[in-house]
């Protein structure tokens, strides 16, 4: 016995709403961002990640309440990403309420702020948020790094960058691949194990999850600490109970 | 009104430990202090932590909490967690070696390298260890009740508590090594992982230090 594999539900936010269609059948408020966390919270998520969508940064003081609001009822970890740009950026959301905050888009325009944010306030909180996308096939298949969002590619090797990062002091990666995200035709395995292989910090595999098998090979061939996923979950096809029962099933340790 | 003083000396997320007393106990006074007078006048005190062990200690002393702490810890029930359950050990391998505040027997040490490897798999362990971990009761303990025995608690550090004198050691967990993830003498109880942030087993143990009177 040890350590469990996570399960994180992923939280889209715009303007302090949850946006992927929700459809939980008693949820008086399928957008309320509260609620839908509260729900996960209860059906045993491990964590639960905040993506901030907010197009305008007018907007963004709106994340730091559904934070504060979700903290005061959710008492499982909570991350917080999306429009992280620094130190002052990342404070706000630990005072919020946030157990970890992910920087995506300015690790690569600044990544000496991965080390400021790591130094400061430790690399447990620090988390660098991947988006990927393959870039070679064949024998040796390679992944650049893509950011705003998925729309800039950077030229930068993913593996590279998972390995630089740490060594800036992230405490964990979370990587997406692009190829997959939204797709639900599983995970990039190769990507995750790639990545998860490479680096000394847990890894979050995202992007691809269509069904609760797709979470077991994450773990098992993609080498993976924790899953997160969001349609599967949103959409009310399978409770998070039900996921951490099939990796249970499959031999995989998780917090029951 | 009960009144219990979490100890804030600039480190950390206090917010969630706060909030999460509140939660079990909304008749309580909760306060996140670095006041030393406010911290004297509480029933119970709370020191929570994240992050490195030598910043710590210069944190409490930069603010002038070392005395007060030392104090509340010989006087009331006393909640240490994380960083809060290793400043109370004699030594840490932190930063080249460093003194801890020397209240419980033992050191902090770096989780081994070479011996981060899962038993059963041979995949590698990542440090910081991450996530939910099961906490072993060496003994009965008035905070662990209701709690069932191997229960998940939610953990991050990159350092543990190797404890010098097996009968402080009322908890212990499993990552690489067998560590020292809860500790307690008299009025005293420690733990290295979150209960703010383990769900309902967490929230159980903060309940049980509301209402404990520190007699073991």
């Amino acid at each position: 016995m040890g350590l469990a594999k996570r399960i994180i539900p992923c939280l889209d936010v715009d303007n302090g709403r949850v946006v992927k269609g929700v459809r939980f059948v008693d949820i008086r408020d399928a957008g309320d961002p509260v609620e839908v966390a509260g729900r996960y919270y209860e059906q045993g998520a491990d964590e639960i990640t905040f993506l901030d969508i907010t197009a305008s940064s007018d907007n963004r003081d709106t994340m730091v309440h559904v934070v504060e609001a979700v903290a005061g009822e959710v008492f499982i970890p909570l991350t917080v990403g999306g429009g992280i740009r620094s130190v002052i950026d990342v404070r706000r959301m630990l005072n919020a309420g946030a157990d970890k905050v992910s920087i995506n888009t300015a690790a690569v325009s600044d990544p000496d702020l991965v080390k400021r944010a790591s130094d400061h306030f430790g690399d447990q909180c620090i988390v660098v948020a991947i988006d990927a996308k393959q870039a070679e096939y064949g024998d040796a298949p390679r992944w650049e790094v893509y950011t705003h969002g998925g729309r800039k590619p950077t030229g930068i090797d993913a593996v590279e960058w998972a390995r630089k990062m740490a060594d800036f002091g992230a405490g964990e990666i979370l990587l997406t691949s692009m190829d997959r995200d939204g797709t639900r035709d599983g995970f990039d395995l190769a990507l995750t194990k790639a990545v998860c292989d490479a680096v000394p910090v847990p890894v979050i595999a995202s992007g691809g999850v269509g069904n609760l098998d797709h979470l077991v090979e994450g773990i098992l061939q993609g080498h993976a600490d924790a899953v997160l996923a969001a349609s599967i979950f949103h959409y009310g096809e399978y409770s998070v109970a039900q996921a951490k029962q099939r990796m249970d099933e499959r031999g995989i340790e998780v917090r029951l | 009104m009960k009144h219990i003083a979490v100890i804030d000396y600039g480190m950390g997320n206090l917010r969630s430990v706060s909030r999460a007393i509140e939660h079990v106990a909304p008749s309580t006074r909760v306060v996140v202090t670095s006041h030393p007078e406010e911290i004297r006048r509480s029933d119970s005190v709370v020191f929570p932590g994240q992050g490195a062990m030598g910043s710590c200690l210069v944190a409490l002393d930069s603010h002038g909490l070392r005395e007060v702490l030392l104090e509340a810890v010989r006087e009331k029930p006393f909640l240490g967690i994380c960083l809060g359950l290793e400043a109370l050990f004699g030594f840490s391998e932190e930063d080249g070696g460093m003194a801890g505040l020397g209240l419980l027997p033992g050191r902090v040490r770096l989780f081994p390298p070479e011996r981060m490897r899962d038993a059963a798999s041979g995949g590698a362990l990542k440090v910081p260890h991450m996530g939910w971990n099961q906490v072993h009761q060496l003994r009965a303990h008035i905070l662990w009740r209701g709690i069932p025995q191997d229960a998940r608690f939610y953990f991050v550090h990159s350092y543990y508590v190797e404890c010098g004198d097996a009968r402080y050691a009322v908890g212990s967990t499993d990552y690489g090594v067998s560590f020292t993830s809860a500790a307690a003498r008299e009025n005293l109880f420690a733990l290295q992982c979150h209960p703010e942030k383990s769900a309902h087993i967490g929230l159980q143990l903060l309940r049980n230090f509301v209402n404990w009177d520190g007699t073991d």
